[in-house]
């Protein structure tokens, strides 16, 4: 019986408890964990269920404590991760307690007795929980002797995914993980005593690949791997790092994922020049612990065969592309550059992928080397009403620390409302923000779509439905039609998210704007590049000059002209042309040449136009990583860096600035920043931007627009704090009116479509696993649109047809949606047809 | 100086050619090694000529002159090379580096990596100094099959670990070749 310690007289505030941990008085919150509270003490106790980010479970008895209550001991050791904090409580670790050191050890024996001697073949080995505690808590030899239990290994649980059961502790962390923050049907506990195990409903009887979920559909989740990385033994790896290499051997950076605007802190592990694998980083403010399949496995196009190495230029003699020195290609480049300029003009098309940094070099260079504002990042549709909301409500809005919509925002606002905006396929991180948000019971999501898709079911939303274009026509009928809505959204915190869809809905972003004017709900642009919000900091857009400066504004130019050390009057007044604009022109020969950064003529609101301009321009320069859909029209190629092999920052969606450092040191790739910087030294103009960190330094002192008031924040505010805008940057108020969506004829449908998140995207190529886990390609329609179709139906317009399996799905009549870039749908490629347009339809045989 | 001093001199000489030599015609005639000597490495095979060695990285995790790099790959039902999942897909050891501890071979869980008594690492270049698989894998004696093939001991990697050295008899191996033998195994 240990003797109750003097309590010394600590003050104790309000809502905080004290207690004795190992013989050392504690004040902790109420409802800590007891094993939180000895993490702060420095004594970690050992564990395998326990997760900050999941809920209590107590499934693996790993982290057995003594406990005493009000002077009396426990009858048995307590649960450390289950147990909350109480007053006057005496608890004692393994270190200074008999009893729970050999409890632990005790626990830990049994959970070895059916553990296979893997080690040596497992991924996780030099990585593992259970082989760090067992050697920390364990007995130094089992009393078993007996054979162990087997399963036959490894089982798929999807393309992805691999389950070793015979590895497996039991902990319910990755089923956990799968109900709580994914909400995706994964894995399950099955069967009882000896023979529990996990699993799906076909894995205990089925052997082979069993990657269908109880429901009978096939596996899919966008967050899976998370699984992998959470699960404290190997009974989860892989397929793509399966075998690859060993902690030892790995050397990690932290890095900045480059494949939506969430910009999910990484970790990125490289082993001899060559990355092994992506894991979640840490990042409370943005991502958590979590990331999204594509975040953590599309990495290796950057490695891929056909990467540009060497820069090419297209011989004269015979018309291909033949590799040259970096000499002779930049002076090619510069003197077909100087022609274009000098003879109709040329115009800058960065493309939405581009670091804070690249976006301004890239406009920069338009700017200075070219002269001319033809410089438009959007490789996607978009309006010149996107263009005044980007102005007016997005480029001012401060990010997070002038008072923009954060992720933290996101899971305390009273009402989400997203508008042609797929959380789950367009930034995964914003859905599982939300899904916390919603499961709390904090946050009511509404959405403004064409059909409930997963997004909306597990995040218990609600869904206004539309057709595809008269999204305009929904948000200005909330006050109306959802008066609920509509009170909820003057609520203090409410947000409204907002896609990069919308620039194809005419009357949306001005919707929107009234919108938030009228109920003061807050207002983020969720774009799904990486780059865009940053280019648009950056000001690559015709009517932006960095830092939101609008072009039109004199005294704006004059800043700018003054910082690039331009002669006053040099910046041209007049805004330049839209990426639109710069095809036409070239078609009807009023502009010469291009500079063309990471785009794919196939995401282009109309790439039979983009064939054919591309066709007829004087001169291309391509700076590529991949030979793509330009290569073919490029008269210069010049390589530059994937993520990898270059720093930079990223802005995300926020407008918090992601920054990240080279991970693959001196493999001699260029960014795109240094390649303009020296291309412009070729064409006598100086845009100082050698590398990442003088391109960021010169654009943080062009700083804010002056006149603002604003202080030049810095954690990452890149201009004026909302309410402090003076005239010179006065929002422009995007003035556009919806038009009422066509009306479908008969064997007509109005067509709705998005991208998913894992598809046929150029940064997914050489990821076999990862796009078996895309979701099942098909037509979704209403019963009614389907009569009489059959099983198939053609989705055709005069440019071409796609022909996909029907799903029948609750959504208006006279609507088909289709996935945007799906292997065998490549929307825009074959039907040249976006969100919104007016298709035929007509039953369709495979 | 005496005058017969300088044929005293070849006296010596001429003396010594009638001891025991102690010079070694080295490579005329070659010089064995002690039969325990740690010559160059070998990675073993199993009786039927699978590889043991599974990629697991452990001997290139234990040495201490980051000699060893080794990769590991899956084996399929119609490619195998080792018993089980993994197999060494690269297996690569820098004698530039090695200084021939063998505390690699200390680390191998399957017996895989065993050194020979063969020592003549020297060349004029780095790269034939970095041997790889195909120069470390030991010869294929009877009864051995040049990998991938099937399994032929036994239905999984168990039956190879418990009955392998038995199996190995019944498949013609000679007694005195390197196959853990069942005597060897009684005795430890
Ligand atoms: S899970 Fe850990 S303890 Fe189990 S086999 Fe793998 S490395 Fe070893
Ligand atoms: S598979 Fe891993 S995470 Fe899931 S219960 Fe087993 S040990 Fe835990
Ligand atoms: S013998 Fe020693 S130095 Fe040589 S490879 Fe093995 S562990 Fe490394
Ligand atoms: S030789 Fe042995 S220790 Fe080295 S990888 Fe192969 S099995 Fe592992
Ligand atoms: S960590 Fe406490 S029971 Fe698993």
């Amino acid at each position: 019986m240990t003797v109750a310690p003097e309590f010394s007289d600590v003050d104790v505030p309000e809502g905080y408890v004290k207690l004795t941990v190992d013989g050392e008085e504690v004040v902790a919150p109420k409802g800590e964990l007891l094993i939180r509270t000895a993490e702060r003490l420095g004594t970690v106790i050992p564990r395998f269920c326990d997760h900050p980010l999941l809920d209590p479970a107590g499934a693996c008895r790993q982290c057995l404590v003594e406990v005493e209550m009000n002077g009396r001991a426990m009858p048995k050791p307590q649960a450390s991760c289950t147990m909350t904090v109480a007053d006057g409580m005496v608890v004692k670790t393994q270190v200074t307690s008999e009893v729970a050191d050999k409890a632990q050890q005790g626990v830990m024996e049994l959970l070895l007795i059916n553990h296979p001697l893997d080690c040596p073949i497992c991924d996780k080995g030099g990585e593992c929980p259970l082989q760090n505690q067992a050697m920390a808590h364990g007995r130094t030899d089992s009393r078993f002797v007996d054979k162990k239990r087997t399963f036959p290994k490894p089982l798929p649980i999807s393309s992805q995914v691999l389950l070793d059961r015979e590895r497996c502790v039991l902990c319910q962390r990755c089923t956990r993980f799968s109900d709580q923050i994914a909400g995706d049907p994964f894995i399950e506990l099955l069967e009882r005593g000896s023979h529990q195990q996990i699993g799906t409903a076909e894995t205990a009887d089925v052997l082979d690949a069993a990657s269908h979920t109880s429901s009978g559909q096939p596996f899919q989740s966008y967050f899976s791997g998370n699984t992998i990385q959470i699960c404290p033994v190997g009974a989860l790896t892989s397929s793509q790092y399966r075998f690859r290499s060993r902690p030892f051997d790995l050397v990690s950076t932290p890095s900045v994922c480059e494949h939506c605007s969430s910009g999910c802190a990484e970790r990125t592990d490289f082993r001899r020049g060559k990355v092994m694998r992506k894991l979640a980083g840490e990042d409370p403010d943005v991502n958590e612990e979590w990331i999204c399949d594509k975040g953590r496995f599309a990495f290796r196009y950057a490695a891929a065969e056909q990467r540009i190495r060497r820069p090419l230029v297209r011989s004269a003699e015979t018309g291909e592309l033949e590799e040259v020195s970096w000499t002779e290609a930049l002076r090619a480049a510069a003197d077909g550059l100087v022609k274009a300029r000098d003879g109709k003009g040329a115009g800058v098309l960065p493309g939405g992928r581009v670091t804070l940094e690249d976006a301004y070099s890239y406009g920069k260079f338009a700017r200075m080397a070219l002269r001319t504002h033809d410089v438009d990042h959007r490789a996607r549709a978009h309006s010149d009403e996107e263009l005044d909301f980007l102005a007016s409500r997005v480029v001012s809005d401060g990010g997070p620390a002038g008072g923009g919509v954060t992720f933290a925002d996101l899971e305390a606002a009273p009402v989400a409302l997203c508008v042609a905006f797929e959380p789950e396929e367009e930034s995964p991180a914003v859905f599982l923000r939300l899904r916390k948000g919603a499961r709390a019971g904090d946050v009511k999501v509404v959405h403004i779509g064409q059909w409930a898709s997963p997004a909306v079911d597990k995040t218990f939303g609600e869904l206004l439905a539309c057709p595809p274009g008269g999204e305009a026509d929904a948000v200005e009928g909330i006050a109306e039609h959802a008066p609920d809505l509509d009170e909820a959204l003057r609520a203090d915190g409410a947000v409204v998210l907002v896609g990069e869809r919308a620039a194809e809905v005419p009357g949306l972003p001005t919707a929107l704007h009234h919108l938030a004017e009228r109920t003061g709900a807050r207002l983020a642009w969720i774009p799904r590049r990486a780059g865009e919000r940053g280019a648009v900091e950056a000001g690559t857009l015709p009517t932006l000059l960095p830092g939101g400066r609008p072009v039109a504004d004199a005294d704006a130019r004059a800043e700018v002209e003054r910082h690039w050390g331009l002669e006053a009057g040099t910046l041209p007044a007049e805004p330049g042309r839209d990426v639109t604009g710069m095809l036409n022109a070239i078609v009807t020969r009023d502009l010469g040449g291009l500079l063309v950064g990471g785009v794919d003529l196939d995401d282009l609101p109309d790439p039979a136009l983009a064939r054919k301009a591309f066709d007829a321009a004087e001169f291309v320069v391509s700076l590529e990583l991949l030979p793509s859909t330009v290569t073919p029209y490029a008269d210069v190629v010049l390589p530059i860096a994937p993520v990898d092999e270059k720093g930079g920052t990223f802005v995300n969606w926020e407008g918090r600035r992601r920054p990240f450092t080279v991970t693959l040191d001196g493999t001699g790739a260029l960014t795109d920043c240094r390649v303009l910087d020296t291309l412009g030294v070729e064409m006598d103009t100086d845009l100082f931007t050698q590398t990442p960190d003088a391109a960021l330094g010169d654009l943080d002192r062009l700083g804010a627009p002056k006149g603002t008031g604003a202080a030049k924040g810095t954690s990452g505010a890149l201009s004026a704090p909302k309410g402090t805008l003076g005239a010179l940057n006065a929002p422009k108020v995007p003035l556009g009116a919806p038009t009422a969506p066509p009306t479908p004829g008969s064997g007509q449908a109005l067509l709705a479509t998005w991208r998913q998140l894992v598809d046929d995207g150029s940064l997914q190529i050489d990821e076999p696993a990862l796009a078996g886990t895309a979701r099942r390609v098909v037509a979704r329609m209403s019963r009614a649109t389907a009569d009489g179709l059959g099983d198939h139906v053609t989705v055709s317009t005069g440019r071409g047809s796609v022909t996909l399996p029907v799903e029948i799905t609750d959504m208006p009549d006279g609507v088909v949606w289709l996935p945007g870039n799906a292997p065998d749908a490549k929307l825009r490629a074959t039907l040249g047809a976006g969100h919104g347009a007016v298709v035929d339809i007509a039953g369709g045989d495979r | 100086m005496g005058i017969f001093d300088p044929v005293k001199g070849f006296g010596v000489t001429f003396g010594m050619m009638f001891k025991k030599v102690a010079t070694e015609e080295y490579p005329e005639i070659g010089a064995p090694a002690a039969p325990r000597y740690h010559g160059r490495h070998q990675l073993n095979r199993h009786p039927d000529g699978l590889e043991k060695c599974v990629g697991c990285e452990l001997c290139a995790w234990a040495c201490p002159a980051d000699a060893i790099f080794v990769e590991g790959g899956d084996n399929t039902e119609e490619e195998r090379y080792s018993p089980g999942e993994r197999y060494g897909a690269d297996y690569q050891i820098n004698y530039l580096r090695c200084i021939g501890c063998g505390l690699c071979v200390e680390a191998c869980p399957t017996r895989s990596l065993t050194m020979i008594n063969f020592y003549e690492l020297a060349d004029d270049n780095r790269q034939d100094l970095i041997w790889t698989k195909e120069d470390l894998l030991a010869p294929l004696l009877p009864g051995m099959e040049q990998p991938p093939h099937p399994m032929r001991l036994g239905d999984n990697e168990q039956d190879y670990y418990v009955g392998g050295p038995a199996l190995a008899r019944g498949r013609g191996v000679p007694e005195q070749e390197t196959v853990e033998t069942d005597t060897e195994e009684a005795v430890r």
